[in-house]
């Protein structure tokens, strides 16, 4: 990661207000380098659209600097920003086609007419709509005016581009398309891109980094597969994926692993992540994957007696849901590879896992 | 491809369209039974009035009715020819001209031969007054030509022959006419009225027509530069000082028209506020005219129209997503240009809805130009109701009204062909 002075896009301690009474976004820090496909996940209302809307310049810090590249950005009106912007319902200027909606970005800038042109050509070609220029765009379909919505945002090479759920309104096959296509126009012009969605998967196939937010805060910022694996804290083991809570009580904590009592007076191994000592209540957080069925001896020293509830078919694994340690929420996925165990509904099975991945986190 | 070609039949042979047209016909007769009442009622106080208007416009019954038997006389009579009809005309004129004293029925087609040609009401009634004393008998044979020219000599003139002879026409396209400054001359060819008889059409830039098209077009004008940007507040201001404000816009809606309108004459009449205000502030030294002229009446007009052009501009606004301004600004536009290229194109179907509201309601307005406009301000429609109610001249107010119709109509055509009728939003 680069370091924090020459990072392009910056916030520090940035706050905002908009009724004077509550925060929606409470002392946000965020460092972005040059390049870098950063995603704001999280749920409705966690402040994601007010972050862009702050860096775009159509909202005001009500504290705090917003630097892009060296610069405060703070009192900059928004069009002298040059930061290209993709709307969730895409915004193209109904009145205008195709064409004219990519160079009226050109024309503002006082382009001369061959160039405007000539960058109109091109960006069509990169959203593969060569052949649509001269339609308006209620004649596209929804997936041809995002591209052409992503197309306008680029044409006048910004070296910042936000987006706002651009692909919300699409349907799942397309967004898959559209992620893929988004991220390779990312990879090959190698621009910024501050990305909102409330859609994980969305957020783990495109990103660099996560930001995920709540309550105004980045609860944490990581790469896909940290955020996946090694979750800061109960909120994003929660938000990210499916995931297995226990709550319980600290009894000892031992180099990097911990030992807690759940309320039925069990006792978990676990890895220490972000638990406040011995004595305190824990979180702790378990992928679904990482339980073993019928694990031979010795080899995890977390082992418990667990009572199948209901089985799901999902082709490539099987959804257990298992009574264990006194929650019938419990969930296992038991992989479909050659050989595998078959459960049945009823059936009284061991499970374990090892340490590292059972994390002790905070009690909210 | 051959059962492509093929109509489709479903069961007992029928053909699809057909089963079709009869599963329709159901909905259809509900619908039609739901608009019934409707369909009624306008077309008794609507479509009916429309077209005894058109009707009377064209319909000319009284000289025919009255003079019908001298009519026929006179149809072998050719004015290009003799300068004055024959012997057996004067004769039987003065049969219908006694006959209509003694039933009153003279009088009316007097009314009706001077809306043709001046003069000719004294003219008829006062022969009409002495033809009906003279002793008729044989004695008389001969020598009603010369009883005619003794009462007055105008008698002997081909004018009035003429003026009566097409004057008899069943239906006539006269009042047409009339409501452009023209009339017929004795050969029954289209010509100016004189000059002294023209107000509707001819006297340029301040006839009637022109007067009633360019202050409604000066009116919509001043409604489109107050209006658009109290719709552009009322669309974008937060909720609650945008209600107050609609409820400032809808207020008018709430009063009186009579009420607003004399709310102006309080306002600006020579001892009104209008007046004691810009006097006691010394922007003027003597009280000025403001009200009971032109702009008298392009002020209080313009007042009382605005809600149609504010309300159907909002509307359309109102659907106008902030998204587009705001991806105006992030592509590099000054505000004014985010406006001007993205916003106001945008609003554009909205003014032209209100334009075409007002414009056309202001082609027909009436109560306004009376109370406050002088004689020479008055509109179309304030003739209309003058020939309806004063002049009874009905042949005439039907045919201003016809040609006030068809001119709404022209506008509302001409929007369609440039704007398209189906972009247009109300409220
Ligand atoms: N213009 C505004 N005025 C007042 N409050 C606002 C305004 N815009 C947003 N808020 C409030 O700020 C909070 C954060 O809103 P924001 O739009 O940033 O959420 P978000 O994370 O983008 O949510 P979503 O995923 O639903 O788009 C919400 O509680 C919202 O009600
Ligand atoms: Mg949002």
């Amino acid at each position: 990661m680069a370091d924090n002075n020459d990072a392009f896009v910056r916030f520090v301690e940035v706050q905002k207000s908009y009724d004077g009474e509550t925060l929606v976004v409470k002392d946000l820090n965020l460092d972005i380098p040059q390049g870098e496909f950063v995603t704001m996940l999280g749920p409705s209302g966690s402040g994601k659209t007010t972050c862009l809307m702050m860096l775009a310049g159509f909202e005001t810090a009500t504290h705090g600097d917003i630097v892009l590249d060296g610069n405060p950005i703070n009192n900059v009106a928004p069009h002298k920003r040059n930061i290209g912007m993709v709307f969730q319902n895409y915004a193209l200027f109904p009145h205008m086609t195709i064409n004219e909606n990519l160079a009226f970005p050109l024309k503002v800038r006082k382009m001369p007419e061959a160039e405007v042109q000539e960058r109109v050509k091109k960006a069509l070609d990169m959203v593969e709509l060569g052949a649509f220029g001269t339609r308006r765009p209620a004649q596209l379909s929804g997936g041809q005016q995002q591209r052409v919505a992503v197309a306008r945002a680029l044409v006048f090479e910004p070296k910042l581009v936000l987006m706002d759920e651009p692909l919300g309104a699409l349907d799942k096959q397309l967004r898959e398309q559209m992620q893929y296509e988004i991220k390779h126009i990312h990879e090959s012009l190698a621009v910024t891109v501050v990305y909102v969605t409330h859609d994980q998967s969305e957020a783990l196939t495109m990103s660099n980094r996560i930001a995920v937010f709540n309550d105004g805060i980045i609860q944490q910022l990581a790469p896909p597969e940290d955020l996946y694996e090694r979750p800061d804290n109960a909120f994003v083991a929660q938000f990210i994926g499916e995931n297995n809570k226990l709550i319980g009580t600290v009894k000892e904590q031992h180099g990097t692993n911990c030992t807690v009592e759940t309320e039925d007076g069990s006792t978990i191994e676990a890895l220490a992540v972000n638990n406040s000592g011995s004595g305190t209540k824990t979180t702790l957080s378990l992928r679904p994957e990482r339980v073993v069925i019928r694990p031979e001896a010795g080899r995890c020293p977390n082992i418990f007696e667990a009572t199948v509830i209901e089985l799901i078919y999902l082709g490539d694994h099987m959804r257990t849901r298992v009574n264990l340690l006194g929650h019938d929420d419990f969930v296992i996925k038991v992989p479909n590879s050659s050989g595998h165990q078959h459960l049945k509904e009823g059936e009284k099975v061991s499970v374990g896992w090892l340490p590292e991945d059972c994390r002790a986190l905070d009690y909210a | 491809m051959v059962q492509a070609a093929q109509t489709f039949q479903v069961a007992e042979g029928m053909s699809l369209k057909a089963a079709l047209a009869k599963a329709e016909r159901r909905n259809k007769t509900r619908a039609l039974l739901l608009v019934l009442p409707l369909l009624v009622f306008v077309s008794f106080t609507f479509l009916a009035p429309i077209a005894q208007m058109m009707f009377r416009s064209i319909d000319n019954p009284v000289v025919a009715g009255v003079f019908s038997e001298t009519l026929i006389v006179l149809e072998d009579w050719d004015p290009s020819g003799a300068p004055t009809p024959p012997e057996k005309a004067y004769e039987t004129l003065a049969a219908e001209l006694a006959r209509g004293y003694k039933n009153r029925t003279v009088g009316r087609a007097a009314t009706r031969l001077n809306y043709s040609q001046g003069g000719m009401r004294s003219l008829i009634t006062k022969t009409a007054r002495k033809i009906s004393r003279v002793q008729v008998g044989p004695f008389m044979e001969g020598r009603w030509k010369d009883k005619f020219l003794e009462i007055d000599k105008d008698w002997g003139d081909r004018e009035v022959w003429a003026t009566i002879k097409y004057s008899g026409d069943r239906y006539t396209a006269e009042f047409f006419l009339k409501a452009l400054d023209l009339g017929y001359d004795w050969d029954k060819s289209v010509t100016a009225e004189p000059e002294n008889r023209q107000l509707y059409f001819l006297t340029g830039f301040d006839s009637v027509w022109w007067r009633t098209f360019w202050i409604s077009a000066l009116v919509t004008a001043l409604c489109v530069l107050l209006g658009y940007p109290v719709a552009y507040l009322l669309a974008n201001l937060p909720l609650r000082i945008s209600n107050l404000l609609m409820i400032l816009v809808l207020l008018p809606f709430w009063t009186s028209l009579l009420v607003r309108t004399t709310a102006w004459i309080v306002v600006l009449q020579t001892e009104g506020v209008l007046n004691d205000v810009m006097m006691f502030m010394g922007i003027i030294d003597e009280r000025i005219q403001l009200i009971f002229n032109r702009f008298g009446v392009v002020i209080a007009m313009t007042h009382i129209l605005l809600p149609f052009m504010i309300l159907p501009i909002y509307s359309v606004m109102k659907t106008i997503p902030p998204s587009y301004e705001r991806a105006a600004r992030s592509l590099g536009a000054t505000p004014w240009t985010a406006f001007w290229k993205v916003y106001f194109p945008q609003s554009l179907s909205g003014i032209g809805a209100g334009g075409l509201l007002v414009f056309i309601l202001a082609l027909g307005y009436y109560i306004t130009p009376a109370l406050v406009g002088g004689p020479t301000d008055q509109l179309v429609s304030y003739f209309i109701a003058d020939h309806t109610n004063r002049s009874l001249n009905w042949g005439l107010a039907s045919s201003l009204g016809a040609f006030l119709l068809a001119g709404v109509l022209a506008v509302y055509v001409l929007y369609d062909k440039l704007v398209g009728i189906d972009n247009m939003k109300l409220g």
